[in-house]
């Protein structure tokens, strides 16, 4: 069974704005998945559908054999459990130091405090700022705010990280920094969906790409390379 | 267990939320003092305000004349008959003796005109001493006490009273009304000023939801901490409010203008005002929070 299973999924705002448009897609467990499409066609919009951030229109969600769409309000956090999501801005608590942020995670379930203390040391290791255990967010670089979040999110040990432009405010360097991390993450068992806007990225890693044009999707490359030759032809 | 994991971790990030948002905490913390502050002293006025008009309104007595040639057993059956009346509080019996000897005792014109009394010849008419229970109906029963066989003339300051009760029955209506909505604009003021202070921290409360808190296990740390801003807040309100009756207390002697208007006695009541302090404290700075929180909840 897939990981994920979108059917006949449409998404319309508020203000009147279709965002996704009659859209299927199944995402398989261990799957590494780069979602791509030029800015407003609708990328933030599906994966916020996946963790519940906003509700379908129409159609159905399955994550993790979870009806997302049919989801109570007060039982979201059972489906946030079962994932860890990154944002291109970190979202830190910025009075906490990178311990506590991470530790943050577990603490909200009612972990006991030995455990946490395991499992933090364990993913802050995994992310290589294990040394940086102490500091507050002010203290680190972009790079490493994005590890600290990327901790955070897995530490719990999710089956399914979902990252929305996490290496958007970083340098080719840092950004590739990341990718290894991620990659490493994804090697370990954890399904990757990330969204990005970075075609170096898609270039190099060669994952399964997901082209997304005005709220439909245009194309999936099983071995993705992103260059406008590849997004013209396809049109 | 893991119940009172979240409840212990709840108890700590609240305090920390205090400390590490400290200038807003210090806001909301100052804003309940200052409200809290206004309210004690209402308290206290309106406290002392209806204190004074039951003191006063207690001192109103009817006197029953009665009859000059009365026997004892007429002056017992009188008595049973005046119980007889609802809106009695306290008979007491003055004779004429009695009277009269007090009379001598205040003044020596009268002691040198009264001494060549005998019994038999003073003319003063014994008298029932009667104190109502509800002073708004003291005209009933006036009237009531007129009828009763062998009771003469009945005198209570017609007029004066009925007037002082009504001066008074305003003034406390004023005071309640003032504590009542003092109460209410410190409610207003301080759930919407924890508001702000949890606004600022939509963040956090988003990161929570985020990271997979429950809705309760978010409210849970927001609810002590307004608890904590509540108390923090209620503490200086409350010393202050002790420190200053006791010394006016001690200053006056208890008095004011004369032995009967007395002030409110500081205990029990300086713990009374203390505990509805700390309880609007506390009340408000949980609906405050709780308020707030909702709002990110999306419930
Ligand atoms: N909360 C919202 N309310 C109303 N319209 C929205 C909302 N969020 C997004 N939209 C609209 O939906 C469309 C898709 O937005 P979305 O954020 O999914 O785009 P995106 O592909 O993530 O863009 P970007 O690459 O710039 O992040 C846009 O037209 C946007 O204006
Ligand atoms: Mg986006």
């Amino acid at each position: 069974m897939s990981l994920i299973k979108m059917s006949h999924v449409k998404k319309v705002y508020k203000t009147g704005v279709t965002a996704i448009y009659d859209l299927d897609l199944a995402i398989e467990k261990g799957e590494f998945v780069f979602i791509i499409g030029s800015t407003g066609c609708g990328k933030s919009t599906l994966i916020k559908m996946l963790y519940r951030e906003e509700k379908p229109t129409s159609g159905t969600i399955l994550v993790g054999g979870l009806n997302v769409g049919k989801i109570k309000n007060s039982k979201v956090y059972k489906l946030r459990r079962k994932l860890g999501v990154v944002f291109q801005d970190y979202k830190l608590l910025q009075k906490s130091t990178v311990y506590e942020n991470v530790a943050f995670a577990l603490e909200v379930l009612g972990t006991p405090k030995s455990e946490i203390y395991q499992k933090v040391v364990k993913v802050l290791d995994l992310v290589g700022l294990k040394h940086k255990a102490n500091n507050y967010p002010n203290q680190l670089s972009g790079g490493e705010q994005q590890r600290v979040a990327i901790a955070r999110a897995i530490v719990n040990g999710p089956k399914l990280l979902i990252c929305d432009e996490p290496t958007g405010n970083l340098d080719e360097i840092t950004s590739m920094e990341i990718m290894k991390v991620l990659e490493a993450i994804n090697q370990m068992g954890t399904t990757i969906i990330m969204v990005t806007h970075d075609t170096d990225i898609v270039n190099k890693l060669k994952k399964k790409t997901i082209l997304l044009d005005s709220g439909r999707i245009l194309k999936i490359f099983e071995k993705g390379t992103y260059n406008h030759e590849n997004i013209k032809n396809s049109k | 267990m893991k119940t009172l994991r979240i409840l212990s971790r709840s108890f700590r990030d609240a305090l920390k939320g205090v400390f590490r948002n400290f200038s807003l905490s210090l806001a909301s913390i100052s804003c309940i003092t200052i409200t809290l502050l206004v309210v004690s002293l209402s308290l206290i006025l309106s406290s002392n305000v209806n204190n004074i008009a039951s003191l006063i309104e207690e001192d109103v007595t009817i006197v029953a004349f009665l009859d000059v040639d009365i026997t004892e057993d007429e002056t017992n059956k009188v008595l049973e008959d005046i119980k007889k009346l609802d809106n009695i509080d306290d008979v007491e019996f003055q004779s004429k003796t009695e009277i009269a000897s007090e009379m001598k005792d205040s003044s020596e014109v009268y002691a040198n005109i009264m001494n060549g009394w005998t019994e038999e010849e003073n003319p003063l008419q014994s008298t029932y001493l009667v104190k109502v229970k509800n002073i708004e109906s003291i005209g009933k029963t006036a009237n009531e006490l007129k009828k009763i066989e062998h009771v003469g003339t009945v005198k209570y300051g017609e007029g004066m009273v009925e007037q002082l009760v009504s001066v008074f029955k305003i003034v406390r209506n004023i005071s309640l009304g003032t504590v009542v909505a003092l109460i209410i604009v410190t409610v207003f003021l301080i759930t919407n000023t924890i508001k702000i202070t949890i606004y600022s921290r939509k963040r956090e409360i988003e990161i929570m939801r985020l990271v997979g808190a429950s809705n309760l296990n978010i409210k849970i740390p927001f609810l002590f901490e307004g608890l904590y801003l509540g108390i923090m807040g209620a503490i200086i309100p409350i010393v202050a409010t002790f420190y200053a009756y006791s010394i006016l207390y001690e200053k006056f002697d208890g008095k004011m203008f004369s032995e009967f208007i007395r002030l409110v006695n500081p205990t029990p009541f300086l713990y009374s005002v203390s505990g509805v302090l700390l309880l609007i404290g506390m009340f408000v700075g949980m609906l405050g929070s709780l308020q707030a929180v909702r709002k990110y909840l999306k419930i």
